[in-house]
Parts: C-alpha cells; sequence; structure tokens
C-alpha cells in the first residue's frame, strides 16, 4: 500500500485515474484483512483508506481509493461482496460524492517564516495544533485537491513530516424535485 | 457446560454423523467427548487425507463433510483440501486447534496464524475466542459451507475454550434459531430466485437458437438439479455438454448428451461448442480448461450464465442474459416459461444441428490402438474393462493426470454423484482419501479410485486408514512408471526433452506395498489378465484393494487441445500434431 505520502505533494490527483468504494462491513477483527487481501492478490494497489466505525458501532465503514489502471474493479467489487463480512459496497462518482481529507503537517517556521505560514492558513482555513521555536504544526481538512494545493504552497519552508488520512466520501445529496 | 462438550454437541446436531481427523495437543480437549458421542471418528494417517476424505465424502453425499485437526503443522497440512474444496465449491467442514487466546501471536509451541494462512482458500473462516461463541459459530460454519455457492468454512478453536481445566472453557448451552443466525450475518443474503424478466429474455433466445448447447458444470450437481436438467434438455432437444466437474450430471447413454468438453474433451464436445449460436451454461464458469484461448471460444455464440455466484458472470465471457440464482430453481422457471410460451411446438428447427453433431460422433469416436501380445496395456482397455465389469452405479474417484482424464472420457456416466475429482486445483493424491471419503458415506456402493502411479505415492498411508477402519475401497493404479501427463507435455512441447518425470515401475512393489497395508494385492499385466483380476477385486467386500495396472507409458490423452490455442484447433489422435488447421 503507498499512502499519500509527502514525498509527493503533487502526487496523484484523485480524479478519473482512481477509483472511489464506500465499504460497509461488520466492524470485528480481520474484516479490514479480508478486504485488502481481495486487492493484493490481484496485484491492484490500494491508493488511499480510511475505516472507522459508523453511528452503529457494530458496523464500520471503509472508504477505498484505488488504482484505476491496476484495476478493472467489477470483478474485485464483486468478489468485495463475497466477504461474509461485507455489507453494502458502493462505488461512489467522484464528481457526484463530497470528499474530504485530513492533514497534519509539520513545517520549518522560524521568525522569518512565520507570519507567511499563518497567512497561508488562514488562505486555506488550516490550525495550526502545535507550536515549536523553529517549526508549527498545522491541521487542514478539506477535499483532497486543496490539500494537495496546501502542501504544495508549504514545501519551501521545509516539510518535516506529513500525515494524511485517506479521503473519507459519501453520495451527493439528491436535490432534484 | 464446556466449550469441548459444546462442540461436540453442536455438531451432533448439524447432523454430523463422521468426522475425519487426527488429534494433537491444542484440539486434545475436543477428542475426550468425542469418546461417548455418536459421532463416528476415522482416524487418518496425515491431515491431508482427513480434508480429502471429507471432500469425497461431500462430493458423494451433498452432506457437509467434517475435518478436525490440531494446530500448526496439522493446520498447514489441511491446506491443500481447503483450496481443493474452495476451487470445487465443496461443503466442507474444517475445525482446527490454536494455542490458548493468551498465547496467539507468541510464537507459542505450535502455534501458526491458520486464519490468516486459510483466509484466501475459504468461504470463510473464523477464530472463535470465547466458548460462549462456539453453538452460534457452528450453525454459522454450515449455513455458509451449504448454501449459495457451497465451499469450505474453518473454524479455529484456541485450546482454553474448549479444556475443561481451564476457566474460560465455561459456557451455557443455547442452540441459535434459523433466525438469529441469519441475524448474525448481516452481510450474508444468496439469490437463489433467478430473475423473473432474465428468465424470460432466457426462454425467448433458447426459443430462437438453432445451434444451441447446454454448457453443464458441476454447479448443477451443487444445485441438486440433475432432474430439472434432463426435463429442460429434453422439453428444447437442446445437446449437454458435461464438464469435467459435471460428469454424471447428465447421463452419457442419453441422445442429446454430447460427453466431455475441454482441453482433453471429445471433438464434438469441443466443436459443438465452437460452432454454437448460443451457449445456456448452467452452474459452470468458462475455466481455461474448457474455453481455450478465451477470445477464439464459441466466437458466434450469445451466452445465458446461469449461476448462483454474480461474481461468475462476466468474469470470464460477458453474457446476453445473465441470470444470478440456484440452478435447480431457474431451470424450473425457464421450463415453465418455455412452455408457457409454446415449447417444445415453438422452438427452432434444430435437425441440421443434430444431424451435424450425430456425423461428428461417427467420425470423431475416442479412439486407441489395442496392445500387440507382450506389450504393455494400454490404459483406455483397462478402464472399459473396469468400466463394464463394475456396478452401473458404481462411484468413481481419481487423481490428477493422463488417468484421470482417461476415466473422465472412458467411463459411462449414468447418474449424478458417480464422479469424484479434483477439477479445479488438480491436487495430486486427491484420489485415494477422496475414495474413502466417499465409501465411508455411501457404504453400500462400490467404490473405485482410478490413480496414478506418480499420485498413489503422494497419500498411499491412507490405504492403512482404510484398512483399520474396514473401508473396503478398491483403487486401480495406472502404474505407467511417469508423471504421465508432465511426461506428455515434455513430449509434445519441449521436443521430447523429459526432465524429471521418471518413476520407475517397480520401486516401490505396489503390491507389497498395499499387501503391508492391509489391502489385497494384485499386480496385472496382460490383456488377458484385466477382467479376471477386476471381478476378483470386485468381489472382496471385507478389505481394501488395491490393483496395479502395468500400463503403456507412451500412450497419450487425446483429443488435445494445445495450451493457449484455439478450442478450433483441437488435435483429434496422435500423428495428427502436424494438421492443426
Ligand atoms: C500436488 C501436485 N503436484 C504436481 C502436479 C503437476 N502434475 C499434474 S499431473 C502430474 C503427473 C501425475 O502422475 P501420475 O499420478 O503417475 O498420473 P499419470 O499422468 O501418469 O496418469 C503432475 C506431476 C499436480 N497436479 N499436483
Ligand atoms: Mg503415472
Amino acid at each position: 500500500m503507498s499512502p499519500a505520502s509527502a514525498t509527493s505533494p503533487n502526487g496523484v490527483q484523485a480524479g478519473p485515474k482512481h477509483h472511489l468504494l464506500s465499504v460497509l462491513v461488520e466492524n470485528k477483527a480481520g474484516v479490514l484483512a479480508r478486504v485488502a487481501s481481495l486487492f493484493a492478490r490481484r496485484g491492484y494497489n490500494i491508493y488511499s483508506l480510511a475505516v472507522a466505525p459508523t453511528d452503529d458501532e457494530r458496523l464500520s465503514r471503509i472508504t477505498i481509493v484505488a488504482d484505476a489502471d491496476s484495476a478493472p474493479l467489477e470483478q474485485v467489487v464483486k468478489q468485495l461482496h463475497k466477504l461474509i463480512n461485507v455489507i453494502k459496497i458502493s462505488e461512489l462518482d467522484p464528481t457526484d460524492s463530497v470528499e474530504q481529507e485530513l492533514m497534519l503537517c509539520t513545517v520549518g517556521a522560524d521568525v522569518g517564516a512565520r507570519t507567511q505560514i499563518i497567512e497561508l492558513c488562514g488562505i486555506y482555513g488550516a490550525r495550526i495544533v502545535d507550536v515549536g521555536h523553529t517549526d508549527l504544526t498545522i491541521s487542514l481538512a478539506d477535499v483532497p485537491s486543496r490539500l494537495d494545493d496546501f502542501e504544495d504552497l508549504l514545501v519551501p519552508f521545509g516539510i518535516a513530516m506529513v500525515q494524511r488520512t485517506g479521503r473519507v466520501a459519501l453520495p451527493k445529496l439528491d436535490r432534484s424535485s | 457446560m464446556n466449550g469441548g462438550e459444546a462442540l461436540i454437541k453442536a455438531l451432533e446436531l448439524e447432523g454430523v454423523e463422521v468426522i475425519f481427523g487426527l488429534p494433537g495437543g491444542c484440539i486434545l480437549p475436543v477428542y475426550d467427548p468425542i469418546i461417548d458421542s455418536p459421532i463416528r471418528h476415522i482416524l487418518v494417517r496425515h491431515e491431508q487425507g482427513a480434508g480429502h476424505m471429507a471432500e469425497g465424502y461431500a462430493h458423494a453425499t451433498g452432506r457437509p463433510g467434517v475435518a478436525m485437526v490440531t494446530s500448526g503443522p496439522a493446520a498447514t497440512n489441511i491446506v491443500t483440501p481447503l483450496c481443493d474444496a474452495f476451487m470445487d465449491s465443496i461443503p466442507m467442514i474444517v475445525i482446527t486447534g490454536q494455542v490458548p487466546v493468551a498465547a496467539i501471536g507468541t510464537d507459542a509451541f505450535q502455534e501458526c496464524d491458520t486464519i490468516g494462512i486459510t483466509r484466501s482458500v475459504t468461504k470463510h473462516n473464523e477464530l472463535v475466542i470465547s466458548a460462549q461463541d462456539i453453538p452460534l459459530a457452528v450453525r454459522q460454519a454450515f449455513l455458509l459451507a451449504t448454501t449459495g455457492r457451497p465451499g469450505p468454512v474453518l473454524l479455529d478453536i484456541p485450546k482454553d475454550i474448549v479444556d475443561p481445566q481451564n476457566p474460560n472453557s465455561v459456557m451455557e448451552w443455547y442452540w441459535p434459531t434459523d433466525a438469529e443466525v441469519a441475524a448474525s450475518l448481516p452481510g450474508y443474503k444468496p439469490t437463489t430466485k433467478g430473475h423473473p424478466r432474465k428468465i424470460k429474455d432466457a426462454a425467448e433466445l433458447i426459443t430462437e437458437a438453432e445451434r444451441p448447447v447446454l454448457y453443464v458444470g458441476g454447479g448443477i450437481l451443487k444445485a441438486r438439479a440433475a432432474e430439472a436438467l434432463l426435463e429442460l434438455a429434453e422439453l428444447t432437444n437442446i445437446p449437454v455438454v458435461t464438464t469435467l466437474m459435471a460428469r454424471g450430471a447428465f447421463p452419457d447413454d442419453h441422445e442429446l448428451c454430447l460427453g466431455m468438453p475441454g482441453m482433453h474433451g471429445n471433438y464434438t464436445a469441443v466443436t459443438a461448442m465452437q460452432e454454437s449460436d448460443l451457449l445456456v451454461a448452467l452452474g459452470s464458469r468458462f475455466d481455461d480448461r474448457v474455453t481455450g484461448r478465451v477470445p477464439a471460444f464459441a466466437p458466434h455464440a450469445k451466452i445465458i450464465h446461469v449461476d448462483i455466484d454474480p461474481a461468475e458472470l462476466g468474469k470470464v465471457r460477458r453474457p446476453d442474459v445473465p441470470i444470478v440464482g440456484d440452478a435447480r430453481l431457474v431451470i424450473e422457471e425457464l421450463v415453465r416459461t418455455l412452455k408457457a410460451s409454446g415449447a417444445p411446438d415453438n422452438q427452432a428447427d434444430r435437425t441440421a444441428w443434430r444431424s451435424t453433431l450425430s456425423g461428428w460422433q461417427e467420425k470423431y469416436p475416442l479412439s486407441y490402438v489395442q496392445s500387440e501380445p507382450g506389450e504393455l496395456l494400454k490404459p483406455q482397455f483397462v478402464l472399459e474393462q473396469l468400466r463394464d465389469l463394475s456396478p452401473e452405479n458404481t462411484i468413481v474417484a481419481s487423481g490428477v493426470g493422463q488417468h484421470q482424464m482417461w476415466t473422465a472420457q472412458y467411463w459411462k456416466f449414468r447418474h449424478p454423484y458417480t464422479w469424484i475429482n479434483s477439477g479445479g486445483l488438480g491436487t495430486m493424491g486427491f484420489s485415494v482419501p477422496a475414495a474413502i471419503g466417499a465409501k465411508v458415506g455411501m457404504p453400500d456402493r462400490m467404490v473405485w479410485a482410478v490413480d496414478g502411479d506418480g499420485c498413489f505415492q503422494m497419500t498411499a498411508q491412507e490405504m492403512v486408514t482404510a484398512a483399520t477402519e474396514r473401508i473396503p475401497v478398491k483403487i486401480a493404479i495406472l502404474n505407467n512408471a511417469y508423471l504421465g501427463m508432465v511426461r506428455q507435455w515434455q513430449e509434445m512441447f519441449y521436443e521430447e526433452r523429459y526432465s524429471e518425470v521418471y518413476l520407475s515401475p517397480d520401486l516401490p512393489d505396489y503390491v507389497k506395498w498395499a499387501e503391508a497395508m492391509g489391502c489385497a494385492a494384485f499386480r496385472v499385466e496382460s490383456p488377458e489378465e484385466v477382467a479376471p483380476t477386476i471381478e476378483k477385486a470386485n468381489a472382496i467386500n471385507d478389505r481394501p484393494v488395491v490393483v496395479e495396472f502395468r500400463t503403456d507409458a507412451s500412450e497419450k490423452v487425446f483429443p488435445m487441445v494445445p495450451p493457449g490455442q484455439s478450442n478450433s484447433d483441437i488435435v483429434v489422435g496422435p500423428g495428427e500434431e502436424d494438421v492443426v488447421q
């Protein structure tokens, strides 16, 4: 699995080249391994993955972003359905869903750079969550492309560490009628 | 009650009559209540044997086979049968011992990650961590193994939850209702009834088709749909091919039966599919051994694909009419729909198609040349004799290799559930234990295993199990002194450069070996001895029998679609390799 990593701030955009799957599963030991191994067995890379319990604690929702190039997804989705602990799978169309991702980023911020960084944070709606003598840790939750942009702009200041959660997504609400 | 007693009681309530297994440290506590249980336990000599016996039992009876083994090396020994059962959709329950919950993950003695290792070769597996969960876990396992697309389910049972010495084993007995079991599996809802509109579409395609073929796979047997299939075929007059997994699902002596398609299928079955305008795939999965080169497979055919597993539809070939459902229910509904629309009278004229097919059958029958005096036996001859001298409802199992293909070709299957083999995984060593399991399930039927010399050497020790447990199976070893199927590929595709395929005809001495294992044993070297020896073997009912037939290693399995080629390039017989069109 290759996480959305700090080394490629301009990494692949989760656009048409990615598939977005929202998988509702039983919240039990081993379920994530079952899901992940269906991808691994076929040599398909998982681009990002987010898992957490839903409002019903017996269930978890897994949001998977898979590389479209490596994955003719129909067969994987059908195989996922066969897993006993998988309850529901929706393939989300990125243009028809809301996506969010959270990023924590530690960036070099000596006295000269600090105000510029604070200014950038204001523009992007990011929050400073930790302050050191020569660095800051910033948190931003937004659509993944905004995170990419923001990360890009921080590069010149020297990114020490970055951790992104992988996206979570839900279908857009129907407002017709 | 303690967890060990609960496990055995749960198996009893699920109707289990026999467990194939071998005890050891972690599963030890469960072996104690077995002494007091009406369930028969068959002590195997290797855990792989336990797994294949459970498979053979399931093949022959339709009921799930049960195997129980200890942790670590025993669990890894049963991985091959699990994978075999997974590939061939065999209902099987495997119970493995595990180290106590507190020791899991510590590299304890005989610990292995059984759940991790078997995840991809089971329909489902579950580590049971509380004694209280045992009844529900057993009920879930049987439901999952036997419904939808059947398959193996493994329960991993830590020692502390079944050991009466351990407080963790204390539990209060209960027996979950069907509704409780269903509610505990919120993600499991197999579709059994076909979609009515799709069934109507299918009926229309069938009615119009001029060159249709029913392409029947193992799913027909799993769905107990042989009778329904017969009705569909006779109503529509559509010829039937039965894949390696489906031999017996349609009687070979029926005028509509074309026999086995595929890499070693007969010319008519292979070519009928190739030339058809409609393939009705029923519980079959477009396996590469059936399709040959996929883009060249049945190029003019529309496809109706019926399968209980939605993942099979479109996996290899996109169907024109996909129908998810239980094969029996779908076929019965299809028959009703066809009748309501006027079948058989409204069916397209298929006389030309039928006469083309019978022309091919006459022109390209299976054939071989009988041996000259003094030469080794022809394996096909041995199989014809065995077939003709054994009762009609004999169950026949086979290993994997040339002998398997000859058995599938030359045996005349007249009844479902009389053919047991390892199709998907192609597991050498399958036949001896599978035949034993079948005989345990069907004690009144004659059971022959047709085995290769290579295969026999992989699981022969289970003949000791058969002798000890008085399971009178019969084994025919076609001893060609070679890993024959591999030799055939080296001869045909590697310029006769034989690499590591020679075994020797007389090392081991199969007769002495079989006798040492408590079996009656015979060696047959000439054609005149074949029939009398088979008759002698068939008359023995108090012991297992092993008959070694010395066969001609140069004999190859034909017809053959060379690997990677189109089914249209079928090679009908020896000497025709050059005239591949
Ligand atoms: C466990 C396993 N190992 C290797 C193979 C590859 N293989 C397929 S057929 C065959 C030869 C089988 O020899 P034998 O049992 O003597 O049968 P024959 O082909 O000679 O009839 C081999 C090695 C296999 N199918 N299964
Ligand atoms: Mg051989």
